[in-house]
């Protein structure tokens, strides 16, 4: 109980300076009423008390549960014994990789961020964007970085090849994606890492760079966030690419439908 | 009565998004660790964890539809109507910077990014100048997500394109790689991320989206996403700037 009031006074300290720079602007500036004030008001109380749940919820089981597996799958007494003076495979680990990418796929899909946005793309885009799609798209994403981060931490390569790399894939699907998906697609990176995936990805992040030999738990522990952040783009617009070429795909069969029926 | 019914459906819809979590967990403890639980982690917390997160996914959603979506809207329409540029401008500044000086994930951040850099050598190894450096930290992140969304509506209101303005951004990114202090590379990197807090990414989207949908020749689609993306560049930009001037 007493978690609760902490948390639930931690979220009023969150939103507080928000709801009064809104309000504010709204009353001085805008000097306007607020059309249906007392469900606006409803909604945020129902923001503030939905986000204390949620984190006292996060907080009782899954922190406890992903950092405890993040460190038992990558600690000395889980991997396979070695003889003396060999040096361990990077494929020693591969738990390690499954376990950070059905993770990360999966914090990603229960993401409050991320479900508000697809049901907003879902909304402009008048249907053509399936919000469910989009956030497996966003998944995938973010499973493939979490991932491609744990197995950079295992083989001790620089991050910034990693994110020059991401960089330039992301620069060549611009030039040939559908115009409309891609400031969707910006977005999509931005918006993953909030509130579940980042305790855990760090846990795991932290908990492999304290078992391997040679890496430094706190250099290393860093740099998972950016490639999570930088995947997803590339998937969000894989996703727009493959569904424009199977329009496209479609699109003669059709055609030739009706002229079959001019004829 | 109308409201239960939707409440209960978007408790079903929360319930589906949780169940891939569970069943990772379920399948690791049971399958791959196959080891008892210590005794800090109780099966009647997770039980009542789940629980409690299934309850908060659903009010979050609810209440993000009811009042954070139409205010966030109706004020960027509100904006677009009255047509003052420094009010707007000045409001998505205050928004980006409000919303992330006190976001929960940037203090725990800059607080184990001052252990890193004080370790690297940049800093004193004292907590005095740990904590300055960490609140610097705080207000240049902070200011960075202010001038991003500040950035990102003077895009919408000009019509510029996204796409070159965030390439840009990755190339001076870049460039910036190459000559700042090793220790503030991970660190500006992650500060990207850490920012977007689970409030602020719905009402930057409402007030995109807003003004796209108000602004003549504007399409929301096109138009309205973007802000986001800016406020997840600018601080790694704004940080290893940071870090070039000595800290």
């Amino acid at each position: 109980m007493n978690d609760f009031i902490q948390i639930l006074f931690d979220t009023l300290l969150d939103i507080l300076p928000i709801a009064a720079i809104i309000f504010g602007f709204q009353y001085l500036v805008i000097r306007r009423k607020v059309k249906n004030l007392p469900a606006v008001l409803a909604g945020f109380v129902m923001v503030l008390f939905g986000l204390a749940f949620f984190l006292l919820g996060l907080e009782k089981a899954l922190f406890p549960m992903g950092t405890l597996m993040a460190e038992q799958l990558s600690s000395h007494d889980f991997l396979p014994a070695l003889a003396d003076g060999i040096q361990r495979h990077w494929t020693d680990y591969y738990w390690v990789y499954i376990f950070a990418f059905t993770i990360g796929a999966s914090t990603t899909i229960a993401e409050p961020s991320l479900i508000a946005v697809s049901i907003k793309a879902g909304e402009i885009s008048g249907g053509t964007i399936n919000p469910m799609m989009l956030r497996i798209a966003v998944a995938l994403g973010m499973a493939f970085g979490i991932t491609l981060g744990t197995w950079r931490i295992v083989m001790g390569y620089p991050l910034q090849w990693f994110v020059l790399g991401a960089y330039i894939l992301v620069i060549i699907q611009t030039l040939r994606s559908p115009k409309s998906i891609i400031p969707l697609a910006f977005d999509s990176g931005g918006v993953t890492t909030s509130t579940i995936t980042v305790p855990i990805i760090a846990a795991l992040g932290l908990g492999l760079a304290s078992s391997i030999p040679g890496r430094s738990p706190i250099m290393d522990g860093f740099g998972m966030i950016a490639l999570a952040c930088l995947f997803p783009i590339i998937t969000v617009m894989g996703y727009a690419q493959i569904a424009e070429w199977l329009e496209k795909r479609k699109q003669p069969s059709t055609t030739s439908v009706e002229h079959q029926h001019n004829g | 009565m109308e409201f239960a019914l939707t409440l209960l459906r978007q408790a079903r819809d929360s319930l589906r998004d949780l169940a891939p979590v569970v069943l990772v967990i379920g399948f690791f403890q049971l399958v791959v660790i196959r080891q008892p639980l210590p005794d800090s982690v109780q099966l009647f917390d997770l039980v009542s964890g789940l629980i409690f997160v299934v309850i908060g996914l659903t009010l979050f959603i609810k209440g993000l539809q009811l009042g954070l979506f139409p205010i966030g809207e109706s004020l960027a329409q509100a904006f677009a109507r009255k047509g003052s540029v420094f009010w707007l401008l000045l409001f998505s500044f205050a928004l980006g910077f409000g919303s992330t000086v006190a976001e929960p994930a940037l203090i725990a951040v800059a607080a184990k990014a001052a252990e890193v850099v004080a370790e690297g050598g940049l800093i004193l190894n004292t907590p005095e100048a740990q904590s300055a450096f960490a609140f610097n930290l705080r207000m240049v992140v902070a200011a960075s997500v202010g001038t991003a969304v500040v950035v990102g509506v003077l895009r919408i209101l000009k019509g510029w394109p996204l796409h070159l303005m965030i390439i840009g951004g990755y190339v001076l990114v870049l460039l910036l790689t190459l000559v700042a202090p090793d220790a503030m590379i991970g660190i500006a990197y992650d500060s990207g991320g850490v920012t977007t807090s689970t409030i602020t990414v719905p009402l930057v989207t409402a007030l995109g989206v807003g003004l796209a949908t108000a602004i003549k020749g504007r399409n929301p689609m096109l138009d309205g996403f973007g802000l986001i993306a800016f406020a997840s560049v600018m601080p790694i930009i704004f940080v290893l700037i940071f870090g070039l001037l000595g800290v």
